[in-house]
């Protein structure tokens, strides 16, 4: 059982969990509409979110790979227009927190058992 | 003992989110990424409103000059507030004035304009949204200050208001 | 007029009677063997009644359209239909507030008189807490939302109130989710009463079940009315968005489901009683968080309501006295177990993991929602936390969470032959496997991970449907509560990878052909109903192997206040949900149409229903 939580605990960072084959879906779904309260850019029909949709589109018409869109994107707008925070030193935390307290509970329950 | 020392620290920790919490809530909400600042222009290619000649980053700036890039629109009421702000600044001679028209119809386009008055010397159109989104725009109205350096030193999201009218001035200055 | 003054006063009332009570309980803890218990009930009756008159007083207010009435004038209109006049009285955050002590006082004299042959000090000190609770929401509603505030001249015309919010599964929202938060004040104050008066124990465990599960019911059902209510309104055709309101809800929720699980220990075996008192402290702390996240504006979110900075930092006071006051008592009080038993692979042991998942997930939704808020004040820098973060981090533990709960619900209490269960499980598992890599072969470059946790939720389901059938009555209900989760969790699955999603522009008269369907825009029509205009579509879908569909998704033009909407139409069956919604294209006689097949919709209503009703059952259990 140890091994089946370190092997995930290795899988952690690369697993993506998504079930959308349409590549501009995919990416609009993980940008926030900056001007709307809490909507994808993908749910949302405002004015900055259809542009947007546009801008995307012709980016992978350009061949631009998701990365590149994102970059692109977070140069004009900051990481704030992603939904899924990049892990870099700001987000060290909120990325291995719910992963410490799990080791934590695991440590103190086995503790108990034994 | 141990538990004196749990006590005091869970005690400080949540001292310490108190008053983030309440930082949190005293700061405005309103955001400006600081991304673009003293990025140059991008470059782009947009038809002017009058005729169809198109208009390049190189094209817009004069020597000397600060230029104002202004997104708006016809159908945007707050554009109409700001426009006495707008007017004002055209007597600036150090100011160059550039509009540019957001999703907008010509025709409403130019009434409003014979309405309210032209403030600038150029309007571009940007009749789907994507040139306003690469300057990096939320929508209208918007504007973008850049220096003679092609620089940007402002951006002011939402009209602009007798503060943000007053920063522009002493820009200027 | 009238109506505004008996409410306020009556309100006022209140506030003194929580004074006069808290200084009853402070006397007959210091003379404990006079008895002002009587006394005590009395006033809480009182108490209970002024608090439904003035309840009262705002609903005519609402129900007349008294418009002198600021709430009423700012959220009512007199075109509205009767029955989002009345919702109306609790859709705004006055009234919300109203309603929220009401529930906290009808909890408090209910637990009065179901508990009275309990010891008094135990009772007075639950009554001294949840008086404590109530005084804070009293001065917060006083001070700064009261409801029956006064305008003049009085207006004409309300407001009106927010069309989106003109639902019927959101008019019963508020309502039933609050019972729940406030359900948990009361384990809130009765495990805070209990640690003071030294009385942890099996007896105080199962006394306390009852209120945490009748919390549990009312917050799981809360859960998903606000869930049915996105699905139908907002328009996009989701049910869970990750958003900061719905985490709000879902944390007390799995405190609340963790407490369960523990308490069925200390029933037992007296065990774990720190751990529990901290669930209970955690769980009502994490609903008056909600409540200040939520409406305070401090977080972007769909929902939020007006927002008042000072209202912001009356609850975050309020939430952090609290939190230092359950502290203070609970290390000055609680003492470590001296007896801790060896656990062995029992039950026991299935409880602990329970709760060790559901404090994994805890933390990812906790720190997923608050944290944007610590690194903006920290660094300056703004980030989203949006559903690819949850996604991710929870399903990863889904997959062993889901082989725990399998395994472990099924070792219960009953000695039962370990190696016949064992065998069991072990077939079910092979199931389980073969029949997920079959479903693998369909999904194919969707991944390999998806059907893993397909895979664990299969075996799950078995697991659960072993356990349901099995001929005795114990566990009666945990068994059709784990039932209905794992049906829960194999439609979201189901749901989130077999979901088709078209997003076309079509006009009226043209047809808009799919792999195996086609939508016909047969035509559109307006008509003018009670407080809105209404433009419905009609669209054919024709496909090859089923019976013709028609769908009528609306657009609404409001008037008061004016606001689009964009209502979709939706076509339930057991099999899967068709679901259209039509936006107008501006400048053009385009209409932007989204239609969704999802399948197995309807059983993520069913399987919450089904857990609900698990717990439920134990009432039934109890009664006897």
């Amino acid at each position: 059982m140890k091994k089946i939580l370190i092997l995930l605990i290795i899988m952690y960072p690369t697993i993506s969990f998504s079930t959308e084959n349409n590549k501009i879906n995919k990416i609009t779904k993980n940008l926030r509409c900056l001007i709307c309260q809490g909507q994808s850019i993908y749910d949302s029909q405002s004015e900055f979110a259809n542009s947007l949709k546009k801008i995307v589109e012709d980016k992978i018409n350009e061949n631009m790979t998701e990365k590149q869109i994102y970059k692109f994107l977070t140069d004009k707008y900051g990481e704030w227009i992603l939904y899924e925070p990049k892990f870099n030193k700001n987000t060290y935390f909120l990325w291995l927190f719910p992963l410490a307290i799990f080791i934590f509970g695991g440590i103190l329950i086995f503790k108990k058992k034994t | 003992m141990s538990s004196k020392i749990k006590f005091i620290s869970i005690f400080c920790f949540f001292v310490f989110c108190f008053f983030i919490f309440f930082q949190s809530l005293k700061e405005s909400k309103k955001y400006t990424p600081k991304a673009l600042m003293d990025k140059k222009i991008i470059n782009f290619k947009m038809k002017q409103l009058d005729s169809d000649e198109i208009i390049t980053e190189k094209d817009i700036f004069e020597i000397n000059k600060i230029t104002l890039l202004n997104i708006w629109s016809s159908w945007c009421l707050p554009c109409r507030e700001e426009h006495k702000y707008l007017t004002e600044l055209k007597m600036n001679t150090r100011l160059n004035m550039v509009g540019i028209n957001y999703k907008d119809k010509k025709k409403n386009a130019q009434n409003f304009l014979s309405e309210f008055g032209n403030p600038y010397s150029l309007i571009l159109v940007d009749d789907d949204g994507k040139n306003s989104i690469n300057f990096g725009a939320y929508g209208v109205p918007e504007t973008f200050i850049y220096n003679s350096k092609k620089k940007l030193i402002k951006k002011i999201v939402g009209p602009i208001d007798l503060k943000t009218f007053n920063e522009i001035k002493n820009i200027l200055k | 007029m009238i109506l505004s003054q008996i409410g306020y006063y009556s309100l006022i009332f209140v506030l003194a009677i929580s004074i006069l009570i808290l200084f009853f309980c402070f006397k007959q803890l210091k003379f404990l063997n006079k008895n002002y218990y009587s006394n005590l009930i009395n006033l809480n009756f009182l108490q209970f009644l002024l608090v439904v008159i003035s309840f009262f007083s705002l609903i005519f207010s609402f129900l007349n359209s008294q418009f002198i009435n600021k709430t009423v004038y700012e959220n009512s209109h007199t075109t509205k239909p009767f029955f989002y006049k009345l919702s109306g009285t609790w859709g705004n955050h006055e009234g919300s507030l109203l309603l929220w002590i009401l529930v906290l006082i009808i909890f408090c004299l209910l637990f009065l008189f179901t508990s009275q042959k309990k010891e008094k000090k135990y009772l007075t000190l639950t009554l001294l807490f949840q008086q404590i609770i109530i005084l804070g929401f009293l001065i917060f509603t006083l001070v700064t939302s009261n409801p029956f505030d006064i305008i003049f001249p009085i207006p004409n015309e309300g407001l009106g109130l927010n069309p989106i919010l003109q639902d019927p599964a959101l008019a019963v929202h508020p309502p039933i989710l609050y019972i729940g938060y406030v359900g948990c004040s009361i384990i809130f104050s009765s495990s805070l009463a209990a640690l003071i008066s030294q009385n942890i124990n099996g007896n105080w465990a199962s006394h306390i079940k009852k209120w945490a599960i009748i919390s549990w019911i009312f917050l799981t059902v809360g859960i998903m009315l606000g869930s049915i209510w996105a699905y139908y309104e907002l328009g996009w055709g989701g049910f869970w968005f990750w958003d900061p309101v719905e985490n709000v809800s879902l944390m007390p929720w799995l405190t609340l489901t963790a407490l369960i699980h523990s308490l069925a220990v200390i029933e037992k075996k007296s065990q774990l009683k720190g751990w529990v008192i901290i669930l209970s402290i955690s769980t009502f702390v994490l609903s008056v968080a909600g409540t200040f996240l939520v409406r305070s504006g401090i977080l972007n979110s769909i929902h939020t309501f007006a927002n008042d900075p000072q209202r912001g930092i009356f609850i975050l006071i309020f939430l952090f006295l609290l939190i230092f006051l359950s502290l203070v008592i609970f290390f000055k009080f609680h003492k470590q177990d001296l007896n801790i038993n060896k656990i062995t692979l029992t039950n026991d042991l299935s409880i602990l993991i329970n709760n060790w998942f559901m404090m994994y997930f805890l933390s990812v939704v906790l720190i997923g929602t608050i944290y944007p808020i610590f690194l903006e004040v920290i660094n300056d820098t703004k980030i989203s936390v949006g559903p690819p973060f949850f996604n991710k981090l929870i399903s990863i533990f889904l997959i062993p969470f889901l082989l725990f709960m399998g395994f472990g619900a099924s070792l219960g209490w009953l000695k039962s032959n370990f190696q016949k269960i064992y065998f069991q499980n072990v077939v079910l598992f092979f199931i389980s496997i073969t029949i997920s890599s079959y479903l693998f072969l369909f999904i194919g470059d969707k991944g390999l991970f998806l059907s893993l946790i397909m895979g664990g939720s299969i075996y799950l389901f078995l697991a659960t449907i072993r356990d349901l059938i099995k001929r005795n009555k114990q566990n009666l209900s945990q068994r059709i509560s784990h039932f209905g989760f794992s049906l829960l969790v194999l439609s979201i699955l189901f749901n989130s990878i077999f979901s088709e999603e078209y997003n076309f522009n079509l006009s009226v008269g043209e047809k808009f052909k799919l792999e195996k369907e086609s939508i016909f825009f047969k035509n559109i029509s307006m008509t003018n109903d009670k407080n809105f205009k209404k433009v419905e579509g009609v669209f054919l879908i024709k496909s090859n192997n089923n019976k013709d569909i028609i769908l009528k998704p609306q657009l609404r033009i409001y008037n008061q206040p004016v606001i689009i909407t964009s209502e979709a139409d939706i076509l339930s069956t057991l099999y899967s949900d068709n679901f259209i919604v039509m936006n107008k294209i501006d400048d053009s006689n385009m209409f932007n149409i989204r239609y969704q097949k999802k399948p197995l919709m309807i059983w993520i209503w069913i399987s919450t229903i089904i857990i609900a009703l698990g717990g439920t059952l134990t009432f039934f259990k109890y009664r006897k």
